[in-house]
């Protein structure tokens, strides 16, 4: 996926001038908050649970080598494979390998942002194998050409009249008079449509939520059931996962799924979560003859010990972004690459360079509301900033505002410089205020193009307290 | 347990740096609301600004350096208070934090327990639970995030406005969404800060109150100056103005006619 990251600020500006993103964004404000809220509030032991969880995401990761391991066994034993990518394109090679292994043709997918990560779609479009997204959303983007807005909800920058329009110009084989005019009737067109195509398919790809170390396993939670049905059917089933989706045991696992679906769409748990273990056994009724796991670096090895190993605790519930301003305000597009939100704004630094993806760890208020409601209590507010930190330290940032930082604080480390450009400054500027406000005023173009910039009262604090102290010691003489 | 009264106890006011140059009555009536409650208020002249400028752009060198000037010059103080829940949360959660090890963390860690947002300094310390004062009119309260979501103050700026008399609290639909003031945020993606702005003062506007409250001159600014380019009459102050009964200067943005 082209990097554009470097154009935050045109991206966001066009973001903001969309009145149909708005109004579809509303939809993130008002769905994802309220559901989450409710189902936290319903759950006595919902807090304590996000502590347990984190604490098991911190444990996997200081032992993440031993687990990794542990896991890599577990599936050898019970018939997979294992595979490790350093890097996307070793990624992408294996899995076209895999499928070239068995003559594919077509390959049905569920929703993995790790392949969006990796380019996977593109790359085996042009090596003649034609992939197949059967998340409804996932499938939406794949017919426009663009990629996911969203985490979970990649298609959630869409209206459902674009939605309409799209699946009238492709499925061009339906009667023309069909009634597509609510969300459930796309819903089962997609599910016709599909259906098809999972019998089509050589090779089932899917992404993973976690893989349990204990036993071996990926798991996937779905709402659609398309994942189980990618991945039962055919020959083959890969899972493309990344290192970090490992919990050491099922116990783990289960105490995990407890806040995931709560704090991703507010539901006690998801409507499908899928557990596979290994190919289809001798007396099993369905399941793939083949079962290969991609587990994929690019990376995150070497966050590991670093400031932002929290991060790799991330099990992408989405609520960082369901709860962010700046994403409400400009959607998951702007941010220029695969995982947007206050989580893409600590992460996509680490995959991609900070030197690219310097604006997004800097478009933050650092309101807070990303790390109140995150699941395993990543501290991205706090993340954000050590990224500001290299960037200030590589001089990555604008000449202009390192100019401006440094004269700033050479006064505010000195407090006697300080008190006396203050004192000259302040009442002049506040003489200048006439009505009490500016409409325009030098040096303050990215205030006052949208706001008034209130006007100093008057003298400063410091010169009044230093007048009112003096009056009282001379009334006392 | 200190047996000390509270006229013993010295506050340090941490005045904050836009309320001394934009805004000194702000800072009057934080003074004049410690001493009601009985404490000594001392000005120390050699404070300037907290440090979150340098601190969330990335300078930590310039942060640890205003972090040391400003423990020095208040820790000898009983409790540090400022009238703001953004820096208070600088000086109480941050500063702990720039200090690795050694002499300066013990001092850092110190100070910092000292230090209280004022609001929740008087209802939570001092023990204060009303205020002998008249303010007729409706209120809408913001919770600034740095306060509610650092410092956990919500229910305490609201419990010293319940006493106030004839004040009716009008909340606003998501009181605790963010005003998109963010410091330096709003002059680096003006935009974007636009865009948060505005669906604040729609909110604003939805509670029908004559006049907005917070706790932080940062985001009262940000919202007064959108309030007014927008043509609304809407007056704009910090909570500590309602609280002392000082209303008699403008509200924010606003002169004397």
């Amino acid at each position: 996926m082209e990097i554009r990251s470097p154009a935050f600020k045109e991206n966001a500006r066009a973001a903001l001038d969309d009145p149909q993103l708005r109004h579809a964004l509303e939809h993130v404000k008002s769905g994802f908050i309220v559901k989450r809220a409710m189902a936290a509030e319903a759950l006595p032991e919902f807090e304590k649970l996000r502590d347990s969880s984190k604490a098991i995401k911190d444990e996997t990761l200081a032992n993440l080598d031993k687990y990794l391991e542990a896991y890599e066994t577990k599936v050898t034993e019970s018939g997979g494979h294992v595979h490790w990518a350093e890097s996307a394109a070793d990624a992408r090679d294996i899995i076209l390998k895999i499928c070239q292994s068995v003559g594919a043709r077509t390959v049905t997918k569920g929703k993995s942002m790790i392949s969006e990560e990796i380019e996977l779609n593109d790359f085996l479009e042009g090596n003649g194998v034609q992939p197949v997204e059967t998340d409804l959303g996932e499938y939406i983007i794949q017919l426009r050409g663009e990629h996911p807005s969203h985490i979970i909800a990649p298609a959630v920058h869409l209206a459902r009249s674009q939605v309409e329009a799209d699946f009238r110009r492709v499925h061009t084989h339906l009667p023309v008079d069909r009634d597509l005019t609510e969300p459930v009737t796309l819903l089962s067109e997609a599910r016709k449509v599909l259906r098809a195509k999972y019998f089509q398919a050589d090779v089932g790809i899917t992404g993973a939520n976690f893989l349990v170390a204990e036993t071996g396993t990926s798991v996937i939670v779905t709402n659609e059931g398309n994942g189980d049905l990618t991945q039962i059917l055919p020959k083959v089933h890969i899972v493309l996962a990344s290192i970090e989706k490992i919990v050491p045991t099922l116990s783990d696992l289960s105490q995990v799924l407890r806040v995931l679906a709560r704090s991703a769409t507010g539901q006690d748990m998801s409507v499908y979560t899928t557990l596979s273990t290994g190919p289809r056994r001798a007396g099993d009724p369905d399941g793939p003859e083949q079962y290969h796991v991609v587990l994929l670096d690019n990376g995150r090895s070497s966050m590991i010990g670093t400031e932002f190993q929290e991060m790799l605790r991330c099990i992408r519930c989405g609520a960082c972004m369901n709860h962010c301003p700046v994403y409400h305000a400009v959607g998951g597009h702007t941010y220029g690459w695969v995982y947007p939100g206050p989580m893409g704004s600590v992460l996509t630094p680490s995959l991609i360079g900070v030197d690219k993806a310097g604006h997004l760890p800097n478009a933050s208020t650092f309101c807070g509301r990303c790390e109140a409601v995150c699941p395993v209590r990543i501290p991205l507010p706090k993340m954000m900033r050590h990224w500001r930190e290299r960037e200030f330290s590589r001089r990555l940032n604008p000449a202009t505002q390192r100019y401006g930082l440094k004269a700033w604080a050479f006064f505010a480390r000195r407090p006697r410089l300080y008190r006396l450009a203050t004192s000259i400054g302040i009442p002049v500027l506040s003489l200048f205020g006439g009505r009490g406000r500016f409409k325009s005023l030098p040096l303050a173009g990215g205030w006052t193009r949208h706001r008034d910039m209130p006007a100093p009262e008057g003298r400063t604090f410091m010169q009044e307290w230093k007048q009112r102290e003096a009056q009282k010691q001379g009334a006392r003489i | 347990m200190n047996q000390q009264t509270p006229q013993s106890r010295r506050v340090g006011l941490f005045v904050t740096c836009l309320v001394d140059l934009f805004r000194p009555s702000i800072g009057f009536a934080s003074v004049k609301l410690l001493e009601d409650a009985g404490y000594t208020v001392d000005v120390p002249m050699a404070q300037t600004c907290c440090g979150q400028p340098a601190y969330n752009s990335g300078d930590r060198e310039d942060t640890i350096a205003i972090a040391r000037k400003t423990i020095e010059t208040f820790e000898d103080y009983d409790y540090i208070v400022a009238p703001s829940g953004s820096c208070a949360g600088m000086l109480k959660k941050h500063y702990p934090a720039l200090f690795k090890d050694g002499d300066w963390a013990e001092r850092a860690k110190a100070f910092s327990a000292k230090v209280y947002e004022l609001t929740s300094f008087l209802t939570d310390v001092a023990g204060v639970d009303h205020v002998d004062v008249v303010h007729p009119g409706s209120v809408t309260y913001h919770d600034s995030c740095s306060g509610l979501r650092e410092l956990g103050i919500r229910e305490q700026p609201r419990k010293l406005l319940r006493s106030v008399g004839g004040l009716e609290i009008k909340e606003m639909p998501e009181s605790d969404v963010c005003c998109g003031f963010g410091g330096t945020f709003c002059v680096k993606y003006p935009d974007i800060s636009n865009r948060i702005v505005e669906d604040k003062t729609d909110s604003i506007r939805q509670s029908g109150a004559k006049t907005l409250l917070a706790g932080d001159l940062g985001c009262l600014m940000n919202m007064a100056g959108k309030l007014q380019r927008q043509g609304s009459d809407v007056e704009v102050r910090h909570v500590a103005e309602v609280l002392a009964g000082m209303c008699d200067t403008p509200a924010i943005g606003r002169r004397k006619d």
